[in-house]
């Protein structure tokens, strides 16, 4: 059993010690942005790539100006991409952007409606971008065959849903998770469905190794204070992953308490 | 001057006196993407190009590469998921 203070989280050989990943993109602006952020402690950001506005103001507040690359990891990702060579330009552009940086995201997605992802798509773009050099974070339904198809073609973690993305459903199908899990040797981060803090426990407890979310933090009544409390909970779901849990039973023959030495008279 | 498709949308970006000169047709190569990047007000903004579906290294924005047709994207990191 792995040490608390030697638990960190290890992707593509670099060590993290936050387990929860935090998107960057719905909020009100940059300054809630890096509350969220700092509050979540949150070391890996997720960031989008889009094509700059012409004809606007070029004074604008720049993102990278309130993440400073020197201070995250950012992870670009390839959000709103619907097919592989829409993934693979936005990924080449991200790395000239951010400086050679090969740390990203990949997701590939099949339908507008639920950004369910296309898996066929996906496995292609992996397998370029991984021959590109990237260092891939995978996008993937809870299909446990195409987590480890992924992981076998050389991508650094496998971030299954845990609902759709933007539902905060939560997690919807553990045992597939686990399955996930079990058959894993890179890291499994749960990314998308995520609603709330006990969604994120959970995920942890069922022993991912991270979690990703960007709505249910951005889309809470209160998002930096959504941010802490997310927080915690990766961090209490991980602790008692690592403590390990009591078997379930339907009802106890062990009380909590003492049997010998009551005042009454003993009930056998 | 020379048309371009920036980001989808067409534009006519004017060439600076020495550039025009140098040129033979209007095929060749005549403008540069730091010349193009400051007639957008974008020059030392956190940009990447993008021209004809390949990436432009920042090294080469000096080089007058850009012709008539060329597709540019240029791209900005955003807030995202």
């Amino acid at each position: 059993m792995p040490d608390k203070l030697m638990d960190n989280l290890v992707i593509a050989g670099t060590t993290y010690s936050s387990r929860l990943l935090i998107g960057t993109g719905k909020y009100k602006d940059f300054d809630e942005t890096r509350a969220a952020v700092d509050a979540s402690g949150a070391e890996i950001v997720t960031v989008a790539i889009r094509r700059t506005n012409l004809g606007q103001n070029p004074d604008e507040p720049n993102l990278l100006d309130v993440l400073p690359p020197s201070q995250y990891t950012l992870l670009p990702n390839t959000a709103g991409c619907y097919t592989l060579e829409d993934a693979v330009r936005t990924l080449r552009l991200a790395r000239e952007l951010l400086d050679g940086h090969t740390l990203v995201k990949l997701e590939v997605l099949g339908d507008p409606r639920t950004l369910y992802p296309n898996m066929v798509e996906t496995l292609k773009a992996a397998e370029i971008l991984i021959k590109e050099g990237f260092q891939v974070m995978v996008y993937t339904s809870d299909d446990p065959i195409a987590a480890k198809q992924l992981e076998e073609l050389g991508c650094v973690a496998v971030m299954p849903l845990a609902s759709l993305i933007g539902s905060g459903m939560g997690i919807l199908n553990p045992w597939n998770l686990q399955i996930i899990i079990e058959n894993a040797t890179v890291p499994v981060i749960v990314d998308a469905g995520v609603g709330t803090a006990s969604d994120a426990a959970i995920a942890m407890e069922l022993g991912c190794d991270g979690v990703l979310m960007n709505t249910a933090i951005a889309a809470a009544q209160n998002p930096v204070l959504m941010a802490s409390a997310m927080k915690k909970a990766v961090e209490a779901g991980r602790e008692a992953y690592l403590a390990g849990r009591m078997a379930k039973k339907l009802y106890s023959a062990s009380p909590s308490s003492p049997v010998a030495g009551t005042i009454g008279r003993l009930k056998t | 001057m020379i048309q371009l498709i920036v980001n989808g949308q067409s534009q006519h970006v004017p060439i600076s006196h020495g550039a025009e000169t140098r040129a033979q047709s209007a095929a060749d190569a005549t403008l540069n993407i730091a010349q193009l990047l400051e007639h957008m007000g974008l020059q030392g903004k956190r940009i990447a190009v993008e021209r004809n579906g390949e990436i432009v290294p920042r090294s080469k924005f000096d080089q007058p590469i850009l012709t008539d047709g060329d597709r540019l994207e240029i791209v900005v990191a955003v807030g995202g998921g």
